[in-house]
């Protein structure tokens, strides 16, 4: 965990450290992974409403003449079916199909997109994407540093936020421009968690004040140790461990966010892995008995886990693993090597966790 | 979870053990400080009974929501007993990390190695 880079703190630093958050090393941020208990976080996100601090990822503003034409080239999803005032899911793709990332665009005007980047990812994203600019009429521009990022998720996140806010909150997969708790920003209908719930994009200055009054208004503060068990069971990619530039959209299930008629970078490859099949596909497993299945552990006969955690509401192991085609079926029963242990364990359908189930 | 304690009649090993020593025996657990720095402990998997255990060696692993860690032996021996209570409520373990979140019983083969370990003062001093 030694590193000579400092890390970056989020303007959120401080209301973290006076909640007594642990806060550890991620994607060169200095993040908090928990508050009182990532378990007890998780329920309340799954039952009243929770707030994470996601400011480390990362923002690209997309604008000009071509920006719809040129955003349509990197993304892989039909940018063009985006309204305005829409947010649309994507990968960004190299030429033989590898992801370089996956994100959320959100189109703000005509010729103007906001793209959120993974932290890990955002200085790559940007490159490329600056590179790619240079052959359309547009402007790509870091807007890292202008925006701190909240999400509020669960079942009564957006009453919560509707009673800071004048007018109405945005519909799921759309964005507007609102005042929240007097704070203007980005409210958008987006998150990780499987949750009903809004994503905050504003002015990293007013995040304090806006962290507070969420708070305030009864969201508890949940750290990214439940944003990961949360986004695990309901079975939402996480770049670096389900999705790399090793991997196409296809094997990992993404062929859904993929339009190779638009002739995105990639699309070749990716239309090639359509039509042929591909040797291995990302599975949702569940853990029968005892033990929890991690990051790297390997599939008996072949594969690897890539994302592992106890379930929080299925009190069991879960996780998603790369698996030979052959035996990626649901129902299929496949063995976990769990550090020297065999585990068995059943390939399920997602996603893993269903509200009222 | 209780508040950060660490018992003087324990003795302690620098990663995070204790062991409460009775003649050629010995209990072995985590520390108040492991267990705040895991988190809530959601598994525990214990060795079997009879395993041969090496001081400063990993001997079992116990499991956050977030994390798997090692379990260091704070001496060597071999487990007599396990707390098979813990399969079912391992949280104990971050409950009473001294009294009923114990973790295995040693018949220990070199009582001497206790004098290697730290006693509480010592062992507080490492943790800042």
């Amino acid at each position: 965990m030694s590193s000579t880079t400092e890390l970056r703190r989020t303007p959120l630093y401080d209301r973290h450290a006076a909640a007594g958050a642990k806060l550890v090393p991620f994607a060169g941020w200095e993040m908090p992974v928990q508050y009182g208990g990532i378990r007890e976080e998780h329920i309340a996100v799954r039952t009243r409403a929770g707030v994470f601090d996601v400011s480390h990822m990362g923002q690209v503003l997309t604008r000009g003449p071509q920006a719809t034409a040129f955003l349509q080239r990197v993304l892989s999803n039909d940018v063009r079916r985006m309204p305005e005032g829409g947010a649309q899911y994507s990968v960004m793709c190299r030429e033989d199909g590898g992801v370089l990332d996956d994100l959320f665009t959100y189109r703000l005007a005509e010729c103007e997109y906001l793209t959120v980047t993974n932290a890990s990812n955002h200085e790559k994203d940007l490159a490329w994407m600056q590179e790619h600019g240079r052959e359309f009429d547009v402007d790509v521009l870091d807007r890292h540093a202008d925006f701190a990022m909240l999400a509020v998720q669960g079942p009564s996140a957006r009453a919560l936020v509707q009673r800071l806010t004048e007018g109405s909150l945005p519909s799921r997969f759309h964005v507007c421009l609102r005042p929240v708790a007097g704070v203007p920003m980005l409210v958008c209908g987006t998150g990780y968690t499987g949750e009903d719930g809004v994503e905050l994009l504003l002015d990293p200055e007013h995040a304090p004040s806006v962290w507070d009054a969420i708070v305030q208004a009864g969201a508890s503060p949940a750290g990214l140790g439940a944003r990961d068990t949360l986004r695990m069971e309901v079975c939402f990619h996480l770049y670096g461990n389900d999705l790399s530039e090793d991997r196409g959209p296809i094997e990992a299930g993404l062929g859904w966010c993929c339009r190779e008629p638009t002739a995105f970078i990639g699309s070749e490859a990716v239309g090639r892995a359509r039509g042929e099949g591909t040797a291995e596909k990302l599975v949702p497993f569940v853990v029968e008995g005892p033990g929890i299945a991690r990051h790297g552990n390997p599939v008996i006969g072949g594969g690897e886990v890539t994302s592992g955690t106890l379930s929080p509401c299925l009190e069991r192991g879960i996780g998603m693993a790369y698996v030979s085609t052959a035996r990626a079926e649901p129902g299929t029963q496949i063995e976990i090597d769990v550090r020297g242990r065999v585990r068995p364990a059943k390939i399920e359908h997602k996603p893993l966790y269903k509200k009222g189930a | 979870m209780a508040d950060a304690s660490y018992p003087d009649d324990l003795k302690y090993h620098p990663e995070h053990d204790w062991a409460r020593i009775d003649g050629d025996s010995a209990t072995f657990g985590i520390t108040w400080y492991a267990q705040d720095a895991l988190g809530e402990v959601v598994f525990f998997d214990p060795p079997a009974v009879g395993t041969e255990v090496s001081k400063d060696q990993p001997y079992t692993e116990v499991e956050s929501v977030k994390a798997v860690s090692d379990v260091i032996a704070p001496l060597s021996g071999e487990v007599t007993a396990v707390n098979d209570g813990l399969g079912d409520k391992p949280e104990t373990i971050n409950e009473d990390p001294y009294g009923e979140g114990w973790l295995v019983k040693v018949k220990l083969s070199d009582p001497s190695e206790v004098e290697s370990l730290m006693d509480a003062t010592e062992y507080e001093a490492t943790l800042e």
